[in-house]
């Protein structure tokens, strides 16, 4: 391999020394006849499709629970008769809007109209790269880890900008302003509680991040050490998310639907699809950075040790990764429907009170965490990863 | 020619072409938004080739501070006094534009000249890579501290202006009614600026 760092090239997802996914299909195809480049270029759209996959069901997954919880916090029964429960619903809304008309407006502008939910959902979709779902199940482990999805987060007010100014809409020109002004003021609080994580992990990559928290199981966790950062993460990560109380771009009263008013079909599909995306990923994120990641609340060594199993036998590794997907899968969709219940209870607020809130309120409590955290690494560098 | 040095060849050629005739773009279009979403699309493809040249962090910070601050910044202003008018015609618009053009023909001579002369050592040195990140933080508190500092200085220079500027036109006096505003009203933003007149 050349020293070349693309998001291509890097992907890789194998289970540690035990199993190898890349080796052995890699090696079936080269005993096909392949070269191993050819080989290798057949395995790398894998791990990117698998995820794209997972993205999209955890989409769905999302939507079904924010209909039931919904309809559960208004004493209502929900979808009920597409499958059982109605789990198939967001399935039919999705086909709904791939069939449905796709409008542009007379006066807008066209290519713009089109490039913006493209531009808002492309980065949320590339932020998955980082997320790991295991010690070595994610697509790739940059050096530059959680900084990347801060950078790329921060290209969807683009995106929205754009959408808002060539829709021709006075509503949807407020609604992308207020979007970009919302997203600019939460990124800082965000970043620099994450530096606080960051700071007491020595790195900037997910692994190191979650391994650093799985010293003694639950007790070890981030969120114990880092609970003012927690707050401001998650109050953060729910504005960048536009997700009650925080959805003033697309204040249904106010705005009509914000920079979506005149999206139909398909393009409107991207919106919704970006804004639940991001959700989840923000969710995974919150997991990652506070509550312990793929690990389970007493360390799978341990356990391993007690029932004396080697760590690298391949039961022990299927068993490890399984373990580690379903914690990380568990935490985030706990605080997916932290995010329903809050968006089914919360008035939502205003523009002026959002922005003091941000600016006023987070950005100065984010600096005195960073401030103590950096005091408490000094201190205590056992506790707090000197 | 094995696959990975060709991909980045072809990598580098798609950049270097949108960084180029993005650059052009950003520079003649008449329409102003259209510029400054073009001038995104630049600063991305920018990103691009540091990442080709494997420094990933400057990459992600490169986006992070051009095309997620600067850029939409930038929008913003455009968007917040939009106003679909033609340009005033400017005089002598030919004349300065012959100017400019050969300010620009001579700055890309004087670059390519310095292209040519230099002897670049070939292959470059090896690419930090994953410790990329310390080593410039290491550098930025140590022998870069100054020019460091500075900037920050430079910065809340610039944002102490902002404010100033922003805050020029308070109302010294209430427009409908002639009495004097109470100065103090302007900081808490849950309470109307004017006077009630609904009372008299």
């Amino acid at each position: 391999m050349s020293k070349v760092i693309t998001f291509a090239t890097n992907a890789v997802a194998t289970l540690g020394s035990g199993v190898d996914l890349e080796y052995s299909f890699t090696n079936v195809f080269q005993g096909l006849g392949l070269s191993p480049q050819v080989a290798h270029l057949l395995w790398l759209p894998l791990p990117m499709l698998l995820v794209l996959f997972a993205a999209v069901v955890g989409v769905l997954v999302t939507v079904w629970l924010e209909r039931k919880i919904s309809a559960a916090a208004q004493q209502r029964i929900g979808p009920e008769y597409a499958g059982a429960l109605g789990v198939l619903q967001p399935l039919a809304d999705g086909l709904k809007l791939l069939v449905k008309e796709d409008v542009i407006p007379a006066r807008a502008d066209g290519l713009l109209f089109t490039l913006g939910p493209v531009l808002v959902l492309v980065p949320v979709i590339l932020s998955w790269l980082i997320v790991p779902f295991g010690q070595n199940l994610l697509i790739s482990n940059v050096g530059v880890g959680i900084f990347l999805w801060i950078s790329l987060s921060s290209i969807q007010p683009i995106g929205l900008l754009m959408s808002g100014y060539a829709s021709n809409n006075k509503y949807s020109l407020l609604g992308g302003l207020r979007a970009a002004a919302q997203s600019i003021s939460y990124e800082i609080p965000l970043a620099l509680s994450v530096l606080a994580v960051v700071m007491m992990s020595n790195s900037l990559s997910t692994v190191d991040i979650v391994q650093q928290q799985n010293g003694v199981g639950l007790l070890s966790w981030n969120v114990w050490r880092q609970p003012v950062g927690f707050l401001i993460f998650w109050i953060c990560a729910l504005a960048e998310c536009e997700r009650l109380p925080f959805d003033l771009p697309e204040a249904e009263e106010e705005l009509v639907a914000g920079y979506q008013t005149e999206y139909a079909g398909m393009k409107f599909a991207l919106f919704y699809l970006g804004s639940y995306i991001n959700l989840v990923l923000s969710a995974l994120l919150v997991s990652v950075l506070y509550l312990g990641g793929w690990g389970f609340p007493i360390p799978v060594e341990w356990l391993s040790n007690w029932l004396g199993l080697p760590l690298d036998s391949p039961l022990v590794q299927v068993i490890t990764g399984s373990v580690g997907i379903v914690m990380t899968v568990l935490k985030a969709y706990l605080l997916v429907f932290l995010a329903i219940l809050l968006r089914w209870t919360t008035p939502r607020v205003r523009i002026d009170q959002l922005l003091d809130l941000g600016w006023k309120f987070l950005l100065p409590i984010s600096l005195v965490n960073l401030l103590v955290t950096a005091a408490l690494k000094l201190t205590f560098p056992i506790a707090f990863g000197g | 020619m094995n696959l990975s040095n060709s991909t980045e060849l072809i990598c580098f050629l798609v950049l270097a072409a949108v960084v180029v005739s993005g650059s052009m773009g950003v520079v003649l279009l008449e329409n102003i938004v259209y510029s400054a979403f073009l001038l995104g699309g630049v600063f991305m493809a920018v990103a691009g080739l540091y990442l080709l040249l494997n420094a990933s962090f400057v990459a992600a910070a490169q986006v992070l501070v051009y095309v997620g601050a600067v850029n939409v910044l930038i929008i913003f202003a455009i968007m917040l006094v939009n106003k679909r008018e033609n340009m005033k015609p400017i005089e002598g618009l030919q004349l300065r534009r012959l100017v400019s053009g050969g300010v620009c023909a001579a700055m890309l001579a004087l670059l390519f000249r310095v292209v040519v002369k230099t002897p670049w050592e070939l292959p470059g040195p090896p690419a930090i890579g994953e410790e990329a990140t310390e080593r410039i933080g290491e550098h930025l508190f140590t022998d870069y501290l100054l020019p460091f500092e500075l900037a920050s200085v430079l910065l809340l220079m610039a944002m102490i202006g902002a404010i100033v500027l922003a805050r020029r036109d308070v109302l010294v006096e209430d427009v409908g009614t002639g009495q004097p505003v109470d100065q103090g009203l302007i900081e808490k933003s849950d309470t109307p600026l004017l006077p009630d007149q609904s009372i008299s």
